[in-house]
């Protein structure tokens, strides 16, 4: 069932429509207990563009998610997100326009995928009706129609990944403007081929329905195959950003990871592999 | 779905033939019919269908009451234990295993021995502030942030259990007679001396749980895909921990108070809801209410009926049908807790 869109995925999808700024980071510092993790970052993140947030361990990538979806508590006045300061939506406001697909999500009751799916109805409000059609519909948009009353907990990873997709989808969907998706490693526990298609739909999103999508990955050729721009932290700094032929040059990773690549400059589609 | 079309009359029926079961089973034999016009003629303050007054008033003051409160109390800890085991992502959580209701026994306990004049309702106040501090006790120390771990959780209910046991234990030797022989029967759990205020209390309990726990169902459902992704679906997830925990603590503590401890319903019952309907708490938490209404309602018969004219303390009964069970729960999860 992973090979419906797999051979296409090398054809570079649709020439992707960049926006206007939804998110935005101006001048941030955090800091854990004593120690700080993120410097002086400003970011801007465009809605219709995949960004992917790169770096080695502990260069504070899954820190600016949190930081993004509110876990880690920031003074205000440092990140806005439409017309506001982050810190000033209402959290169940929030949820609908800023979703989170996490790493693996685990859960301990056999529920269905339907149900799982409908959990993202949670900061909506809808009919039951009407609910039932969305969750149907996210669930066939991302291929798992036939599994819809299986038990959860005895899917396969990649088939996890997708339901969560789904049910994060379900609960973007009454937006009042192009969402935001934060996706933490979302290829982490995955094989090959499911890989490319989380990251393919997560892709998919953005260029076709114009969210703004960022992604925290360690696969450098994921990265540059699949984002519209780059940024690589280190030490809690970013290091470069940009598109990902330019931000990924070998000195850049010579610089933040410490590592001689083998680097083959941009063959046919317009990215460089990395090895 | 077919299976959730029959379950709710079904389960209605099974609740009411066990009240009518539960009011004439006793050592005054009535029949059911009598039973039944009895129940009428207190419910609409008349007198039909020639019951003899004894018998009138053995269902007024001694049976009803007792079916009622088994009722409430059934439906009160089977939902509470549905809520811990949500609450607790742990499928093992109930509220006599991880000791909740050994710390609101004990709380009660002390009300009972060194207050014997205090008002009624004391009772119930002691065993829900006590029945409060072990939950908060045992979320504690069990709690990680992938859920609740079972060995951990398991244990922190055995200590706790044990130091509430010593409690009750020292309590014991200061009490005097007439409050031993309260304090020995109410740690097995007895409907037997059934008041109406503890039914009424009870009634109101469960309503009030019942209704809180209806609206926090959804949010319940996702508090079981972790804290964080509740929170990122716009969850106040401390507030509703705290508000359940309380609610838990307010339902085992007034059981308690009025019952003593009545073990395995809270876990039984939410495992039998979920392998018919599964685990999705809009529907769990209402036919667990119902369910539990029942199962308690039968134990207490089963408790007057199989060593009559003795009558057995209800917690054995439930015990009897329960400790099995988590026993072959426990097998079930075997593999995982190695």
């Amino acid at each position: 069932m992973a090979a419906t869109s797999d051979s296409n995925v090398t054809a570079h999808s649709a020439k992707p429509h960049i926006g206007h700024t939804q998110l935005s980071i101006c001048q941030l510092n955090v800091a854990i207990g004593q120690k700080t993790v993120l410097r002086d970052i400003n970011v801007q993140f465009k809605s219709g563009a995949v960004t992917a947030l790169l770096g080695p361990n502990g260069a504070g990538k899954s820190t600016l998610l949190k930081v993004l979806c509110q876990e880690i508590s920031t003074p205000r006045q440092h990140i806005r997100l439409g017309h506001r300061q982050l810190t000033d939506w209402p959290r169940a406001e929030l949820a609908k326009s800023l979703a989170v697909l996490p790493q693996h999500a685990s859960l301990t009751f056999p529920f269905t995928v339907s149900e799982v799916v409908a959990m993202g109805l949670y900061p909506l409000t809808i009919s039951k009706k009407s609910g039932e059609i969305l969750v149907a519909n996210q669930l066939a948009a991302v291929g798992l129609t036939s599994l819809k009353n299986r038990s959860y907990p005895t899917l396969s990873g990649g088939e996890k990944q997708r339901v969560q997709l789904a049910r994060v989808l379900t609960q973007l969907s009454q937006s009042p403007f192009a969402p935001i998706l934060l996706l933490d490693e979302p290829t982490s526990a995955l094989d090959l081929a499911q890989q490319h298609k989380v990251l393919e739909l997560a892709r998919g999103l953005a260029h076709q329905q114009g969210y703004t999508v960022i992604v925290v990955l360690h696969d450098l050729n994921q990265a540059a195959r699949y984002s519209d721009q780059l940024i690589v932290l280190k030490q809690g700094r970013i290091v470069t950003e940009g598109i990902p032929a330019q931000a990924l040059s070998v000195d850049t990773i010579r610089q933040v990871w410490d590592y001689e690549p083998i680097y083959v400059p941009a063959p046919q589609g317009g990215h460089p592999l990395i090895f | 779905m077919l299976l959730s079309r029959w379950l709710w009359p079904s389960l209605l029926t099974l609740l009411a033939l066990s009240c009518l079961l539960s009011v004439s089973t006793g050592p005054v034999s009535i029949s059911l019919i009598d039973s039944l016009s009895a129940v009428m003629n207190w419910a609409t303050q008349q007198n039909m269908g020639n019951i003899a007054p004894h018998e009138q008033l053995v269902i007024n003051t001694v049976r009803l009451p007792r079916t009622l409160l088994a009722l409430a109390v059934g439906a009160i800890l089977a939902q509470c234990g549905a809520v811990m085991q949500g609450l607790f992502r742990n499928p093992l959580a109930d509220p006599g295993i991880i000791g909740v209701s050994s710390g609101a026994a004990l709380g009660a306990a002390i009300c009972i021995v060194l207050l014997p004049n205090a008002n009624a309702l004391l009772i119930p106040l002691a065993a829900f502030a006590s029945g409060l501090i072990t939950t908060l006790v045992v979320y504690r120390l069990a709690s990680s942030p992938t859920g609740t771990s079972v060995v951990l959780l398991l244990l922190s209910g055995v200590a706790i259990a044990a130091l509430a046991g010593a409690g009750i234990g020292v309590l014991t030797y200061l009490a005097n007679d007439m409050a031993l022989r309260d304090l020995t029967l109410w740690q097995m759990g007895s409907i037997a001396g059934a008041q109406w205020i503890y039914v009424s209390l009870s009634l109101a309990t469960l309503i009030l749980i019942s209704w809180r726990f209806r609206q926090d169902a959804a949010a319940l459902n996702a508090l079981l895909l972790g804290e964080a992704e509740a929170r990122h679906l716009g969850i106040d997830v401390d507030r509703l921990k705290l508000r359940l925990i309380l609610l838990c603590a307010l339902g085992v503590g007034v059981s308690v108070a009025a019952t003593g401890i009545i073990g395995f319903i809270g876990l039984v019952v939410p495992h039998l809801v979920r392998m018919m309907l599964g685990p999705d708490h809009k529907q769990l938490l209402p036919i667990s209410a119902l369910l539990g209404a029942a199962l308690l309602a039968l134990a207490d018969i089963g408790a007057r009926a199989l060593l009559p004219p003795a009558e057995l303390p209800v917690g054995l009964v439930t015990a009897l049908i329960g400790a099995p069970f988590f026993i072959f729960l426990l097998l079930q999860q075997r593999s995982k807790l190695t």
